[in-house]
């Protein structure tokens, strides 16, 4: 179980909503400087299963363990995002009283207690790493304006910026292109692939020709387990896939 | 560090509140003690209490300005950390009258005398000196509001529900504090005081220094919240009050965060609750209303929460209105503040500052190269907007 490759690693995990099995003895297995996609269709359970990876939701049996060792099912949100795990949601959640650069300077990997934060001031190595990363997601003009004033995309995008500012080994990312343009799709495809050389990420999407950019490892999840894992082209036709997910 | 932090909370709004804090607290009791009785310019005696009453219920306001406005925390019960403040301070009050009291007991006050009370409280021991009574001003409610905090946040309690057991809270301890038993003097509370640190209470100068006295703590606390939510950690409780589950994925203990505001937000209502009951005279279970509460409430929204001076003004103006209103109708004062809080909530949902400072900004945006700014509607927000330069 405690590979060397392995960073997370889910085994026979099910969580039931009301007597409806919302994931049913679901296992996975995210390697290190892995990019995999999770397609499904909806009600797959696919963002219970980022709940149940952040610690958000508790499975009712199963094991989740991160690392090898680290047993995430025991732990909180918080304690879990310590860990190193960052997660972007399919809605984009930013902090939207607060500036581009406010947000960037939130999510800083620094320390996370009341009297350091209180008490902090950003180094320049600080200031550099959100300038930087303020370039990466193209955010460098709107750097003072208020999160709540950016487009949608813009603000998936800032989301993703938190990510990195986090520097998390391995990221979660729902539905990072929905309502982006062609254009920012395909940006979007290409920085996630960079951001995978040096961590883990696994997406969740819908778009299928963003996952065929991806070019990663697909698992298709359907009614709350995986049904099939492999290229794109090797899930696709897949006949049991097609008549789950894209025969529809 | 925290020099700095110091320094970055000294931006010029508050170099400008604590300049004009100071000029009153300078200028009030001069002209009351100075100016020969009948100068159009002399502050009459019964208005320094007075204004000092308002500048305690100021202080009381910024406290829950600081949970409410800044982190969410919608507190109903913020009268009750007042009040224990007051009764910390009104126990060393009491002490102070020693055997001058009605029966002339040496020790024991009046009304435990009078309950036929042998020996006084373990929990009065202390209180006959200033320090140990200043210390529990604020130990006392800080203690209080951590430990209900560290039950409530950890739970997760939020939003509405937190707000009615903050009210439970009040409305319980008034019930206790209404006991005679509990050894507070019961409905009457503590009153008929005569000294502080040997000055006679109800002397002009004493007066004076009061309000001198309270007008400084108003700008120290001012120094501490301007220091709290111009800093990272003011921005990880904006962050808990938009979007807290976003905050805990980011991996901050979003209770700890809630639970430094509160205590914080307590002690700085218990020194208040100090200040209040030697200018008033009195202190009792009266003060444990959640009514009281829910008015702190009206004045930080119509100052304008999320701003540092929304409260103080809110507080100063709203308290000013009662005194005259109460003056002239005084059945009808509840109605119109009633009212006023329906009224502030259509017409100005960010309370008077937060509307100054929004077209405040509108204006200035207007007036700015269209080529630098375009499409930014909503301006920043009065003085709960981060500072975003990190050059530091």
């Amino acid at each position: 179980m405690s590979d060397r490759q392995t960073l997370l690693y889910l085994d026979g995990v099910s969580v039931s909503f009301d007597g409806f099995k919302a994931i049913n003895n679901l296992s996975l297995i995210v390697g290190h400087r892995e990019l995999q996609a999770i397609i499904g269709p909806n009600g797959a359970g696919k963002t219970t299963m980022m709940d149940i990876i952040t610690g958000k939701t508790r499975p009712d049996e199963g094991e989740v363990f991160f690392e090898g060792a680290i047993d995430l099912t025991r732990l909180d949100e918080t304690a879990i995002a310590e860990l190193g795990i960052g997660r972007k949601f399919q809605k984009p959640t930013v902090f939207e009283s607060h500036t581009v650069w406010d947000n960037l300077a939130l999510a800083l990997k620094k320390p996370r207690g009341v009297f350091s934060t209180w008490f902090y001031h950003p180094s320049q190595e600080d200031v550099a790493r959100l300038d930087e990363i303020l370039d990466i997601i193209r955010l460098r003009p709107r750097r003072d304006a208020l999160a709540a004033n950016l487009s949608h995309g813009q603000k998936q995008w800032l989301e993703i910026g938190m990510l990195l500012a986090q520097d998390p080994k391995l990221l979660l990312v729902d539905e990072p292109v929905a309502g982006m343009t062609d254009a920012e799709t395909v940006e979007t495809a290409k920085l996630l692939k960079e951001i995978a050389r040096t961590r883990s990420v696994v997406v969740v999407e819908h778009d299928m020709s963003f996952v065929r950019d991806l070019a990663a490892r697909v698992t298709v999840l359907a009614e709350g387990s995986v049904l099939a894992q492999g290229s794109l082209d090797h899930v696709s036709a897949d006949p049991r896939v097609i008549e789950s997910y894209l025969g529809r | 560090m925290i020099t700095k932090t110091l320094l970055r909370a000294l931006d010029g709004k508050a170099l400008w509140v604590l300049a004009a804090l100071l000029l009153i607290a300078i200028a009030v009791p001069a002209s009351n003690l100075a100016l020969p009785s009948g100068h159009p310019l002399r502050v009459p005696d019964h208005f320094v209490p007075l204004l000092g009453k308002y500048l305690t219920y100021a202080m009381l306001a910024l406290a829950l300005d600081l949970v409410w406005g800044f982190c969410g925390i919608l507190s109903l019960g913020h009268g009750a950390f007042f009040a224990l403040g007051g009764y910390a301070m009104g126990m060393y009050l009491m002490r102070q009258i020693g055997d001058r009291g009605v029966y002339a007991h040496p020790i024991l006050p009046d009304f435990m005398v009078f309950l036929n009370w042998k020996e006084l409280p373990w929990f009065w021991y202390g209180f006959d000196m200033f320090w140990f009574s200043a210390v529990m001003v604020v130990v006392a409610p800080g203690l209080l509001a951590f430990v209900f905090g560290w039950f409530a946040f950890r739970s997760r309690v939020t939003g509405v529900y937190l707000s009615i057991i903050t009210q439970a809270m009040t409305y319980a301890l008034m019930l206790a504090f209404f006991r005679n038993d509990m050894g507070f003097g019961g409905n009457n509370g503590l009153t008929d005081f005569k000294d502080i640190l040997g000055a006679p209470i109800q002397a002009g100068t004493t007066r004076a220094a009061l309000f001198a006295a309270s007008a400084v703590a108003l700008g120290l606390c001012f120094l501490v919240c301007s220091a709290i939510v111009n800093s990272k950690l003011g921005k990880v409780l904006v962050a808990v009050r938009d979007a807290e589950s976003r905050t805990r994925f980011l991996g901050y203990r979003v209770e700890r965060y809630k639970l430094f505001a509160f205590t914080a937000s307590a002690m700085m209502a218990g020194l208040a609750g100090a200040l209040y009951v030697p200018q008033v005279g009195i202190i009792n279970p009266g003060e444990f209303a959640p009514a009281n509460s829910i008015e702190i409430v009206i004045w930080t929204a119509v100052g304008g929460r999320g701003t540092l001076v929304g409260p103080i003004i809110g507080a100063v103006l709203v308290n000013a209105g009662k005194s005259w209103f109460t003056g002239l109708f005084p059945e009808f004062w509840l109605f119109a503040l009633g009212g006023l809080f329906v009224a502030v909530t259509l017409f100005l949902p960010r309370g008077i500052v937060g509307t100054l400072a929004d077209a405040w900004h509108a204006m200035k945006a207007r007036h700015r190269p269209a080529s630098l700014e375009e499409g930014s509607p909503r301006p920043p927000k009065g003085s709960a907007r981060m500072d975003p330069s990190p050059a530091e």
